[in-house]
């Protein structure tokens, strides 16, 4: 029974750090992009990607501020929002889907690839470039602190309470644009672009506004995760990110500013307590060892998540807290 | 940490590979791992296959040093004799030590031009046949389908099981591996997307299950099969061969002539048979198909099956050539986006075009950019292809909204 409490602890703290600020992040732009445009990103990770090493590069290679690594952070996933935009915004919806899904992976290749080893140390990462940020934090940051049986470190807290800072601004700024006129021209877009376009309204604009609205945002999603682990490596990129942050806004419901907030901590929350209960029985021998092995465990969740993402899209595509009528997306 | 694992064995292991394109694997080459201090951990020989593996007492940086006089005629070491590397906690880490055979820069750029050029259309014609199955899945149900390179993984590790564990040769294994294929094509047809077109679910909604189905497909062939990459047994033709302008081992030179039969039989199907006609009828408009008395769903599953079947094979010649990994077909499938858009979204012979075009540009482009980051040479084409002509080589203009 204990090893069942110790495993909520655990799951209720990973539901609540930067890792499903993270998540949680990448959801909400993804939300912007595909909830309410309709736009398919499945590169969400590089604009995290930018995001973390723009800060990592600034400070470690340029010697920049921290701040200035932010704002290089951010105008990297920019450009790299206009840079997928223009080429494919115009097609139809899977172009964009193709296109994302390969500049993810080309740019976590070219980031991890030895030539680009001077800028981002390669396969090893980058690490220290957190330091300014830590030393902002009301509380000492090298403390641990207990908080409902879970042990937290001050660093850990500091980084989870800006972060989800970024998310409360981040959900009043969708709330407050999806009420407004620009709101309502994404989601007709999302819901006939034909008939916008025969109001007047330039489609492609308010497209590209929105791929580079959610980019920002996962681009701050993944300056919460590279300041969280204080690191950052190519790797911790890897592509299957986008697809559980996918997951976590279709559970949470998407077309809803609330529902990638909702359905990444629930998301988090199953991932890690199905985890730790999984170790547990293994090590108990509940589970025996030929079965399964508790390396194998790390696999077990994307098998999980894949599952849960078509069983969802199948049976509930609006998710825990969505709308029906405002997911019955169609490719054109 | 929500990072995807890389399969951990038990403890640390630093192992390698000693190959050249020219003289195959090098068997019987000395390594010998020190700690950083100088103290021996152990000292071995590699196999057959070339490779070499030492297990460690823990984490640290350890020295990999090899001897040279072991090596044979013509291969001689690039860098330095040893080098220094720093191992995790509980990682099994690569240690490569260059090798030079000579084929990198004799005979000046034409020579190298040459044997790129080969290289890529052997690569391309393999991208070509994991991508028809792609391409005509696409034409005649209008899904992008994200777990195509599911179909060329398992197609891959099926042949693995069945010839290592198995002990069955290579080109039987390759047979059985492409029923395989064929049945989980038909499979994914019978048991998910026609109960999907049925229910009428979106194309949108039917391309986030598909990357389900990938992220879990893949992620329980990493269970089953593991984190290693393994090779082949028995395979023979190791070795490459000299024809004048550029040099090829046998198993390419196979890998080369299979594909192209098997393309042009695929081209032959679908031009003359009454199945192959129908497939391009359903590709093309699919009510007018069925009003006509075409079966449509029966030729859908048929799509399935081929597509099944041929990825399932490229998945083993692609094997052959870069080994069995559990994440191989989601590599590859970026590249058969590119050759499949590059050639038009749904055409079968775009398909072939694009893909050998992406094939011999990835390999050609490492004439100017690294070779780790050639793929991304093959994904920015993609991109600019999409900007001067979106609907692709052989596309039509109408395809494109």
């Amino acid at each position: 029974m204990s090893e069942v409490i110790d495993a909520i602890a655990v799951a209720g703290k990973a539901a609540l750090g930067f890792q499903a600020i993270f998540f949680v992040l990448l959801a909400v732009g993804i939300n912007v992009q595909f909830g309410y445009t309709g736009l398919l990103n499945f590169g969400q990770i590089a604009f995290a990607m930018l995001g973390g090493f723009g800060i990592a590069i600034s400070v470690t290679k340029w010697g920049l501020d921290f701040w200035v690594g932010v704002a290089v952070g951010l105008l990297a996933a920019i450009v790299l929002a206009l840079l997928l935009g223009l080429p494919t915004l115009r097609l139809r919806a899977d172009y964009l889907a193709i296109v994302t899904i390969a500049a993810a992976e080309g740019l976590r290749l070219l980031f991890r690839s030895v030539s680009a080893t001077p800028l981002t140390n390669g396969t090893r990462g980058i690490s220290a470039f957190n330091g300014d940020f830590l030393a902002l934090a009301p509380w000492t940051t090298n403390a641990r602190y207990r908080i409902l049986g879970t042990s937290w470190s001050g660093g850990e807290l500091w980084v989870a309470v800006v972060g989800w800072l970024l998310v409360t601004l981040s959900c009043l700024l969708i709330w407050a644009l999806m009420r407004s006129p620009w709101g309502r021209v994404v989601r007709s877009i999302r819901e006939d672009e034909d008939a916008v376009r025969a109001l007047g309204k330039n489609v492609y604009v308010y497209k590209m506004q929105a791929l580079v609205l959610g980019g920002i945002i996962g681009a701050l999603g993944g300056m919460v995760y590279a300041v969280g682990t204080g690191s950052a490596i190519p790797d911790q990129y890897q592509n299957a990110n986008t697809f559980l942050a996918y997951a976590a806004l279709i559970l949470g419901g998407a077309a809803r500013v609330l529902g990638p907030v909702l359905g990444g901590m629930i998301l988090l929350f199953i991932l890690q307590f199905a985890d730790a209960i999984l170790r547990a029985l293994i090590e108990n021998g509940v589970i025996p060892e030929g079965l399964l092995t508790s390396t194998d465990v790390a696999q077990i969740r994307f098998v999980l998540v894949g599952l849960g993402l078509m069983l969802l899209l199948v049976f509930r595509p609006q998710g825990i807290f969505g709308d029906r009528r405002e997911v019955m997306l169609d490719a054109r | 940490m929500i990072v995807p694992g890389i399969a951990q064995a038990e403890g640390e292991q630093l192992v390698g590979t000693l190959q050249t394109s020219r003289s195959g694997p090098i068997e019987g080459v000395e390594i010998t791992v020190t700690t950083a201090s100088g103290q021996e951990v152990d000292s071995v020989e590699t196999d057959e296959q070339g490779r070499w593996e030492v297990d460690l007492p823990g984490p640290g940086e350890y020295v990999v040093s090899i001897e040279a006089d072991d090596l044979p005629e013509g291969v001689v070491l690039s860098g330095e004799d040893s080098r220094t590397v720093t191992v995790e906690e509980g990682r099994r880490q690569a240690a490569i030590i260059g090798l030079n055979d000579g084929s990198r820069e004799g005979g000046g750029g034409t020579v190298r031009a040459v044997q790129l050029l080969v290289d890529g259309i052997r690569f391309g014609l393999l991208i070509a046949m994991c991508a028809v199955g792609l391409s005509l899945i696409f034409g005649t149900t209008g899904l992008t389908n994200f777990a195509h390179g599911e179909l060329v993984t398992i197609g891959a590790v099926a042949a693995w099981y069945i010839n290592v564990q198995g002990g069955v040769p290579l080109i039987v294994a390759a047979l059985i591996a492409m029923l395989v294929g064929a049945a989980v094509g038909a499979l994914n047809e019978l048991a998910l997307w026609r109960p999907l077109r049925r229910r009428g679910t979106g194309l949108i909604a039917a391309l986030v299950v598909s990357i389900g189905l990938s992220l879990m497909l893949r992620y329980l062939i990493q269970l089953v099969y593991g984190g290693r990459s393994n090779a082949y047994q028995d395979v023979g033709g190791g070795r490459a061969v000299d024809y004048g302008l550029f040099r090829m081992t046998g198993a390419d030179l196979a890998s080369v002539v299979i594909s192209i039969v098997v393309l042009i039989l695929v081209a032959l199907m679908l031009q003359r048979t009454k199945i192959g006609k129908a497939m391009r009828a359903v590709s093309d408009n699919r009510d007018l198909a069925a009003s006509s008395g075409i079966d449509v769903n029966r030729v859908i599953l048929v799509v399935w099956m081929m597509g099944g079947a041929l990825a399932a094979l490229g998945g083993v010649l692609l094997g052959l050539s870069d080994q069995v990994q559990w994440d191989m077909g989601f590599r590859l499938l970026l590249l058969m986006f590119a050759g499949v858009t590059l050639g038009g979204l749904g055409t079968a012979y775009g398909a072939l075009l694009g893909s050998l075009v992406v094939g011999v540009f990835v390999q050609m482009s490492t004439l100017v950019i690294p070779n780790d980051v050639k793929y991304v040479g093959g994904l920015l084409l993609l991109i600019v292809i999409l900007v001067i002509r979106p609907q692709g080589i052989l596309g039509s203009r109408v395809r494109v909204g």
